[in-house]
């Protein structure tokens, strides 16, 4: 497949592993923000093929795993009602609530469905007028624009039937957020390639500057992962703190700007809670109150509901990336894919779920 | 959530006052938004994420990003060994799929 198998070749892997060897004198600890990119670190033994004094710490670019607690319950209970078809992506309908999860209200009759695209949820609703139909908003600024789109096609089209719960979160206030907690260990980022697709890298200027951590936008395949490291690891050997850019064939600095647009005409920025680590100022999107028909918090009236966590789960350690899933006493006993405590277990993109299905139940050979 | 996977447009068409394409990913055709590349034109590759097409492929970087590895490996082909010690294949010189896109 083009644009694909060209960055798994294995020969210029290894000379990119060799050129990081080189490169490499001290120790450093390196986040990868997103899920997508934790998966593919651990299912090529990226981690372990690095030389030792690399540390890969997981972040917390899983928009599932960290959608709170209290939006999966408000998601069950909208779900239930009998009038409601309730769509999302799949990934969302495993994530535990407080008591259940979206799949067992759907064996309990209620009309879940899993839908590709948000516009398909406008399609739905279009050709059930007599029915309200919900989409379970979740994502980072990757999927905005599309969640965004859905309303404003609603709205342009006079669908009055949806709506969708929103648990938007943006990467750039959980980064700042990570650096400066006192725990903080991270020296370098590895950004999220799509997140920066739709907003371009200039937000993250400051933070490297402020915090002074190099910040190379990164793509999602092995070489891309590779180079990424490699860029960073010469960055923090030099002692620069400069946003680089890894991910040259989709990312420009700019972004992309008729995505922006959209989602500033639909979305207004909101403090949001993340699952495990809290509620973090500004770092989240709620709907315009012009598009308040299409909210479905207000039409459902569950804008009040709060749920506290369960607290034998650690995922908001490990999202933070302060501990690894093995550290876990419950990972892989306890809590498996097919019996999550937390998210970070559902998702594939979880370094729980991750670690699971490739058997790194140890520690590592290196510690 | 984020993944985004690369794909070539075939046809562009309008549906509800939306730019839609059929998207080819390596045989597999199913649709998806333009809305966000609207500059975008039949034979392009686009990168696509839960049905929306979110940038554009610049051929050029690309091209230029593999002739970069490309001397990577030519150089490490030269000394004659990869990291591991071993030598190195007389076709390891011209990687797989890093040749013209
Ligand atoms: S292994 Fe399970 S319980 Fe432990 S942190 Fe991960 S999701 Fe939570």
């Amino acid at each position: 497949m083009k644009y694909l198998d060209e960055y798994r070749n294995p020969d210029i892997a290894r000379r990119m592993l060799e050129e990081i060897r080189n490169v490499t004198t001290k120790p450093w600890v390196i986040m990868e923000i997103c899920g997508g990119q934790t998966h593919s670190i651990i299912k090529n033994g990226i981690d372990r093929l690095l030389p030792k004094e690399i540390e890969l710490v997981h972040g917390p670019g899983c928009p599932v795993c960290v959608t709170p607690l209290e939006q999966i319950d408000k998601a069950l209970e909208i779900a239930g009602r009998k009038d409601v078809i309730f769509t999302s992506f799949g990934d969302m309908l495993r994530v535990p609530g407080s008591d259940k999860d979206l799949f067992m209200v759907k064996s309990q009759g209620g009309d879940v469905r899993v839908v590709y695209s948000p516009l398909d949820a406008v399609k739905i609703a279009q050709d059930n007028p007599d029915k309200q139909v919900v989409f379970f908003a979740v994502g980072f600024e990757t999927t905005a624009p599309n969640n965004a789109m859905s309303v404003w096609q609603a709205h342009q089209q006079g669908v009055k039937n949806f709506s969708i719960l929103v648990s938007h979160v943006l990467v750039p206030p959980a980064m700042e957020a990570l650096l400066s907690s006192s725990q903080n260990r991270v020296q370098g980022y590895l950004a999220a390639g799509h997140v920066c697709t739709i907003m371009g890298w200039e937000e993250y200027e400051p933070i490297a500057e402020r915090f002074k951590v190099p910040i190379v936008v990164t793509g999602f395949e092995p070489l891309d992962i590779l180079e990424g490291i490699l860029m960073t690891v010469k960055q923090l050997e030099a002692g620069r703190a400069e946003v680089e850019n890894q991910y040259t064939r989709v990312v420009r600095r700019e972004g992309n700007r008729p995505a922006q647009d959209l989602v500033a005409k639909v979305f207004q920025v909101s403090n949001r809670k993340w699952r495990g680590i809290g509620e973090i100022p500004a770092s989240g999107f709620s709907l315009r109150p012009k598009f308040a028909l299409h909210d479905a918090e207000q039409v459902f009236n569950v804008g009040d509901l709060k749920v506290d966590e369960p607290s034998e789960c650690i995922s908001g350690i490990v999202l933070q990336g302060l501990k690894k899933p093995y550290e876990c006493p419950a990972f892989g006993k306890q809590c498996t894919p097919e019996n999550p405590l937390g998210a970070t277990m559902v998702s594939t993109e979880g370094a729980c779920s991750a670690y699971y299905a490739y058997s790194r139940h140890d520690l590592p050979v290196d510690g | 959530m984020c993944l985004a996977i690369p794909g070539k447009v075939l046809e562009i068409y309008d549906e509800d006052g939306l730019k839609m394409g059929r998207i080819d990913y390596a045989g597999t055709v199913n649709k998806a938004c333009l809305a966000y590349v609207p500059e975008i034109e039949p034979g392009q590759y686009t990168i696509v994420h839960a049905g929306f097409a979110i940038s554009i492929i610049d051929e050029e970087e690309a091209q230029k990003t593999y002739e970069v590895w490309e001397e990577l490996v030519q150089a490490a082909a030269e000394e004659g060994t990869d990291i591991f010690g071993m030598p190195l294949e007389k076709d390891s010189d011209t990687p797989k799929g890093g040749g013209k896109p």
